[in-house]
C-alpha cells in the first residue's frame, strides 16, 4: 500500500512527466492559477493598507471571544459532520437494512438546503410563538416565557447544529465513495487476523479512507469559517462577525481584509497539518476491487438502529425544513408567486451550470498538470487556487471587483486614448463577473475531488498509454476521463448545488435588475418576511434534489462498473 | 480542445453582453434597501416620467463596487437606510453635489448635506416600546432612563452593532460626552433581559411574550406589524413611546439618496430625486412603509398620523455619523452583545 517513493522526493519530476508536451499543461496551470488567485491576492493587497491598526482594540476587547467562538464552532461542526457522515456512509455501504437503497441518496438531501434557510426555519419553529413552544404552553398551562425554560436556538449550539445538519453530506459523500472503493478483501483479512468489526473500522477502513474524509472535512470547515448568514442571524460572534464589524461599522476595509487573511492562514495551517501527518502514505486503487461487497446481515434491533441513524439527519436536515417551507409557500402563494419566477429560476440554473462547467474544466487542468508535474511549486499553485473557498463570500466579491474593475477601466482608458471611444465596464457588473466569482469560490470543491480521483488511478495506466504512443492530452481524454466519469459528475454537481445556494457574492456583483433564487429569498427574509421567501427557498431546495440523485447514482454505478 | 475553449469563451462573452445596462431613458440605482420596498415608489416614478429604473440591492459592498468602478460606473444614485452608510460615500468622495431648488425647498436644511451631497427622504424614530400590562404609561419617557437599575433584566434590544443602535449610541455620545455615554450603555447592558439577537420586530415580539417589558426599535417596524393581520395582535399588546419628547426630541435616523460622481444619466437621476421628495412619493413612504416624511409640508396619513407629531432631535446627522466609530468601540468595551 505504501508506495512512498513518489512522494518522498518532491524535487525530482514525477515519473509521469513527459519530455515535450508537458510544458503546455504547465503553462495552462500557471495561467489559470494566476487568474483564479487574483481575488485572494487582491484581498491580501487590501490587507496591506488598513485605515488604522485595528488589532490593539480587537485584542483588548472582542478578539479572544471571536477566536474562542470560532474554534468551538469548528470543533462542534467537525464532530457532528464526522459522526453523522461516517456512521451513515458505513451503514449504507456495509450493512443490509430496510430502505438502504433509498437512504443512499436521501442522505444527500440536506445538502440542497442553504444554511441560512435552515436557520430561519428552525428559528420559526422553535421560537416562543412557534408551534413547539405553543404546544408546550397549551399542554402545561404556562402563561409566558418567564414560566419555563426552553433551549435558545439562536446560540452557539444552535449554529453548530444547523451547520452540521446541512454540511455533513460533504463527509458522507466522500466517505461513502471511499468505502465503496476499498477492497473488501482488506476487511476480510483484518477480520481473519482477529480484529472485531469495530476495530477493523478504526484500524483499516478509516485510515484508508482518510484522504477522502479529510477533503470532505476541510470543505465543511471552510464553509463553517466563511459562513455569515447563520452566525449573524443567531448572534454568534465568530471571526466573520468581527470582520464585517470592522468593515461595515468601522469603515476599515483594510482591517477587515487582515482578519480575512488570518482566517485564511487558519485554513492553510489545518490543511497542511493534515497532509503532513500522512505524508508517507500513497495509495492507489487496489486491483482486486472486483470482489463484491458482502454486507452484514443483522438482527432486527440492529437493523432498526441503522434505519434510525440514517433517518434522523434526513428528517432534521431536509424533511422538516422542506415541510415548513412548503406550508408557507402554500399560505403565501398569492403574495410570493410572480411571473418573474421563471426568469429568476433560469438565472440561477444558467449561472450554476456555467460555473459547474468552468470549475470542472479548470479543476481538471490543474489536477492533471499536478499529476504530470508533481513538484513543490505545482502543489503550492494547487493550494493557492483553492483558497477562494476559505473566504467569506462578500470579501471574495470585493476581491473580484478590485482586479476586474481595474482591468475594465484600463481597457477603457486605452481605448479612449487611442481610438477616442469608451468601452465602459466590459466585465464588471455582468453575469460573467458572477460566474468568475463562483468559479473562484468553488474551485476547491472540484479541484480537490478531481485531484483525489486522479491519484487513485495507478500511474502504470499513464505509462502504458504513453508507451503506446499517446500524447499527454490523448491519455487524459482516452484513459483518465472515462475512469473519472463518476468523480467528474460528482464534482460538477456539488458545485452546481453550491452555486444555487450562493448568496453574498451574488448580491454584490450582480447586474441591474438581476435576481437569482438566493437573492430573491434574501430580499424578503432580510426584512423578516419568512412567509414570502418560502416559495423561492423551496425552489432552491427542489432544484438541488435532481443533481443530488444523479450524483448518488454515479457513485453507485462507478462501483457496479468496476464489478463487471 | 483549446480552440473549443476559446470558442466557448467567445460565446459566453457574446451571450452575456445584453446583461450590461444601457443608457438613455433610464436611471440606475445602487440600493441598500430591498427593491420590493422601493417598488411602489419607482413604479410611480416611471408612470409619471417614462424613465425606467434599474436596481441592484445589497446590504454591503456597494460603496466598494462604486468606488472601484470609478468613472465608468453605471450607477446614477445610491439609496441608503442609515446616515453612516451615506456619509461614508461622501467621505470617499463618491457623491456629487446637487444644487436644485425643488430639493432644497422640499427637504429641510438639517436633513440634507450642506453642499447637496445627500438628501434625506424619510426619517424614522428610534422608539421605546413598553408592555401595556406590565409598564405604566409614562413610567419610562427617555433614553437616559433605560439605564436606571429599576429596569434590570427587563429590556430587549437587537445587536449593539446594528447601524440603528450605533446611531442612537452616537447621539448619546454627542449629547453627554463619551465617558457618560459609556456609563449609560453599561447601565443599559446590565438591564438586558437576554443576549442581544434578532431584528427590531423580534424585540417587540419578546415584550408580548413576556421575555422583557421594554424594547428599543424603529417606528416603522411597529407600523408594518400593525398593518399585518398575523402580527397585529402581537403589536397591539405593546405601547409606542416617543423618547425624550419633552426634551431634546427623539433620535431619528434617515433613509436617503445621493447622486454619484460618475452618474451617466445625471438629469434622470435628479428627476428621480425630485420626485422622491415630492408630496406623492412622500405619502407612499408614509403609507406603505410607515416612515415619517422628510418633507415637512407633507402630513402623513394612516398609522403614522395616529402616533402624533414627531419631535425629532435636531442634532446634526453629520455629528452622529462622525461619532459612529466611537460608538462601535464603546459597544465592544462594555461587551454589549454578550
Amino acid at each position: 500500500m505504501n508506495q512512498a517513493d513518489v512522494i518522498e522526493q518532491p524535487a525530482t519530476p514525477s515519473p509521469l512527466t513527459p519530455r515535450r508536451t508537458s510544458s503546455r499543461w504547465l503553462f495552462a496551470a500557471i495561467a489559470i492559477t494566476a487568474i483564479v488567485a487574483l481575488p485572494v491576492l487582491s484581498v491580501a493587497w487590501l490587507a496591506l493598507f488598513p485605515d488604522e491598526n485595528i488589532w490593539p482594540h480587537l485584542i483588548n476587547t472582542t478578539l479572544p471571544r471571536y477566536i474562542g467562538t470560532t474554534l468551538i464552532l469548528m470543533v462542534g461542526v467537525s464532530a457532528l459532520t464526522l459522526a453523522i457522515g461516517l456512521s451513515t456512509a458505513w451503514a449504507v455501504t456495509m450493512c443490509e437494512f430496510p430502505g438502504r437503497k433509498m437512504f443512499q441518496w436521501a442522505l444527500l438531501l440536506p445538502f440542497a438546503v442553504p444554511a441560512y434557510v435552515i436557520a430561519y426555519v428552525y428559528t420559526d419553529i422553535l421560537q416562543y410563538a412557534g408551534p413547539v413552544q405553543g404546544a408546550m404552553r397549551d399542554w402545561f398551562g404556562w402563561q409566558n416565557a418567564q414560566d419555563y425554560w426552553f433551549p435558545e436556538i439562536r446560540s452557539l449550539w444552535g449554529a453548530t447544529l444547523m451547520l452540521g445538519l446541512v454540511l455533513y453530506p460533504y463527509v458522507y459523500l466522500l466517505a461513502r465513495a471511499a468505502f465503496l472503493e476499498q477492497s473488501p478483501s482488506l476487511f476480510s483479512v483484518s477480520r481473519s487476523l482477529g480484529h472485531s468489526a469495530l476495530s477493523t473500522f478504526f484500524r483499516v477502513v478509516l485510515p484508508i479512507a482518510r484522504p477522502a474524509i479529510a477533503v470532505g472535512l476541510s470543505l465543511v470547515l471552510m464553509e463553517t469559517l466563511n459562513d455569515f448568514g447563520t452566525v449573524d442571524f443567531f448572534a454568534v460572534q465568530t471571526l466573520t462577525a468581527g470582520l464585517f464589524d470592522t468593515w461595515m461599522n468601522l469603515g476599515n476595509l483594510g482591517g477587515a481584509a487582515q482578519i480575512a487573511m488570518v482566517m485564511l492562514t487558519f485554513v492553510v495551517i489545518l490543511v497542511t497539518l493534515e497532509r503532513y501527518s500522512r505524508r508517507r502514505q500513497q495509495q492507489y486503487a487496489a486491483r482486486d476491487n472486483r470482489a463484491p461487497i458482502h454486507r452484514f446481515t443483522m438482527s432486527r434491533p440492529r437493523q432498526w438502529i441503522c434505519v434510525l441513524t440514517c433517518a434522523t439527519p434526513i428528517v432534521l436536515g431536509f424533511v422538516v425544513p422542506a415541510l415548513v417551507l412548503a406550508r408557507y409557500a402554500v399560505i403565501y402563494f398569492d403574495q410570493s408567486w410572480s411571473t418573474g419566477f421563471v426568469e429568476i429560476t433560469l438565472n440561477s440554473l444558467f449561472l450554476s451550470t456555467a460555473a459547474a462547467f468552468a470549475t470542472l474544466i479548470i479543476g481538471l487542468t490543474l489536477a492533471y498538470s499536478r499529476r504530470l508535474h508533481d513538484t513543490r511549486p505545482m502543489q503550492v499553485m494547487m493550494r493557492l487556487s483553492s483558497l477562494g473557498y476559505a473566504m467569506p463570500g462578500a470579501v471574495l466579491a470585493v476581491g473580484v471587483i478590485v482586479p476586474m474593475a481595474a482591468f475594465d477601466n484600463q481597457i477603457d482608458a486605452w481605448m479612449r486614448d487611442w481610438f477616442g471611444v469608451s468601452t465602459g465596464l466590459l466585465l464588471s457588473g455582468t453575469a460573467f463577473a458572477l460566474v468568475f466569482a463562483y468559479t473562484v469560490r468553488f474551485l476547491a470543491v472540484s479541484a480537490g475531488s478531481l485531484e483525489s480521483g486522479l491519484q487513485k488511478i495507478t500511474p502504470s495506466m499513464d505509462m502504458a498509454a504513453r508507451s503506446l504512443g499517446k500524447s499527454t492530452t490523448a491519455t487524459l481524454l482516452q484513459v483518465h476521463l472515462p475512469m473519472l466519469r463518476g468523480t467528474m459528475l460528482t464534482a460538477a454537481l456539488v458545485v452546481f448545488v453550491d452555486c444555487m445556494k450562493e448568496l453574498p457574492a451574488t448580491l454584490i456583483l450582480r447586474p441591474f435588475n438581476f435576481d437569482t433564487l438566493a437573492t430573491h429569498v434574501y430580499q424578503y427574509a432580510s426584512d423578516e418576511l419568512l412567509g414570502i421567501s418560502a416559495l423561492p427557498a423551496l425552489i432552491i431546495v427542489l432544484a438541488g434534489i435532481v443533481p443530488i440523485i444523479l450524483m448518488s447514482r454515479s457513485i453507485g454505478s462507478a462501483r457496479a462498473y468496476s464489478q463487471q | 480542445m483549446k480552440l473549443r475553449l476559446a470558442a466557448l469563451a467567445t460565446a459566453c462573452t457574446v451571450a452575456l453582453t445584453p446583461f450590461a445596462a444601457a443608457a438613455s431613458g433610464e436611471v440606475n440605482i445602487y440600493s441598500y434597501r430591498q427593491e420590493f420596498l422601493l417598488k411602489p415608489l419607482l413604479d410611480a416614478f416611471t408612470d409619471e416620467t417614462g424613465i425606467e429604473t434599474n436596481v441592484v440591492f445589497a446590504k454591503k459592498g456597494l460603496a466598494e463596487r462604486l468606488d472601484r468602478e470609478g468613472r465608468n460606473s453605471p450607477a446614477d444614485v445610491v439609496m441608503t437606510v442609515d446616515i453612516s452608510r451615506i456619509s461614508e460615500l461622501v467621505e470617499r468622495d463618491l457623491t456629487a453635489p446637487v444644487d436644485n431648488e425643488t430639493l432644497e425647498e422640499n427637504i429641510p436644511e438639517n436633513l440634507r448635506h450642506p453642499d447637496g451631497k445627500w438628501f434625506a427622504l424619510t426619517t424614522r424614530g428610534r422608539m421605546i416600546f413598553t408592555s401595556r400590562d406590565r409598564v405604566e404609561e409614562g413610567e419610562i419617557t427617555t433614553y437616559e432612563e433605560l439605564a436606571d437599575p429599576e429596569w434590570e433584566g427587563r429590556i430587549c434590544t437587537r445587536s449593539g452593532k446594528h447601524p440603528y443602535n450605533i446611531a442612537l449610541f452616537s447621539s448619546m455620545i454627542a449629547h453627554h460626552g463619551e465617558e457618560q455615554a459609556e456609563e449609560w450603555l453599561q447601565g443599559l447592558k446590565n438591564n438586558l433581559a437576554r443576549k442581544p439577537q434578532g431584528g427590531d420586530r423580534d424585540q417587540i415580539r419578546a415584550v408580548t411574550e413576556g421575555v422583557c417589558d421594554v424594547a428599543i426599535g424603529n417606528s416603522y417596524y411597529y407600523g408594518v406589524m400593525l398593518q399585518d393581520e398575523e402580527q397585529r395582535p402581537i403589536a397591539e399588546q405593546v405601547r409606542i413611546v416617543f423618547p425624550n419628547d419633552e426634551g431634546r426630541g427623539t433620535h431619528v435616523n434617515i433613509s436617503g439618496i445621493a447622486l454619484t460622481n460618475s452618474a451617466p444619466n445625471r438629469e434622470n437621476a435628479i428627476e428621480l430625486m425630485e420626485f422622491l421628495s415630492s408630496d406623492e412619493a412622500q405619502q407612499i413612504y408614509a403609507e406603505a412603509n410607515s416612515e415619517f416624511p422628510a418633507n415637512p409640508e407633507v402630513s402623513p396619513t394612516g398609522i403614522v398620523a395616529e402616533w402624533g407629531e414627531l419631535n425629532a432631535d435636531t442634532l446634526s446627522l453629520q455629528e452622529i455619523a462622525d461619532n459612529a466609530d466611537k460608538a462601535v468601540r464603546m459597544v465592544d468595551r462594555v461587551d454589549y452583545d454578550n
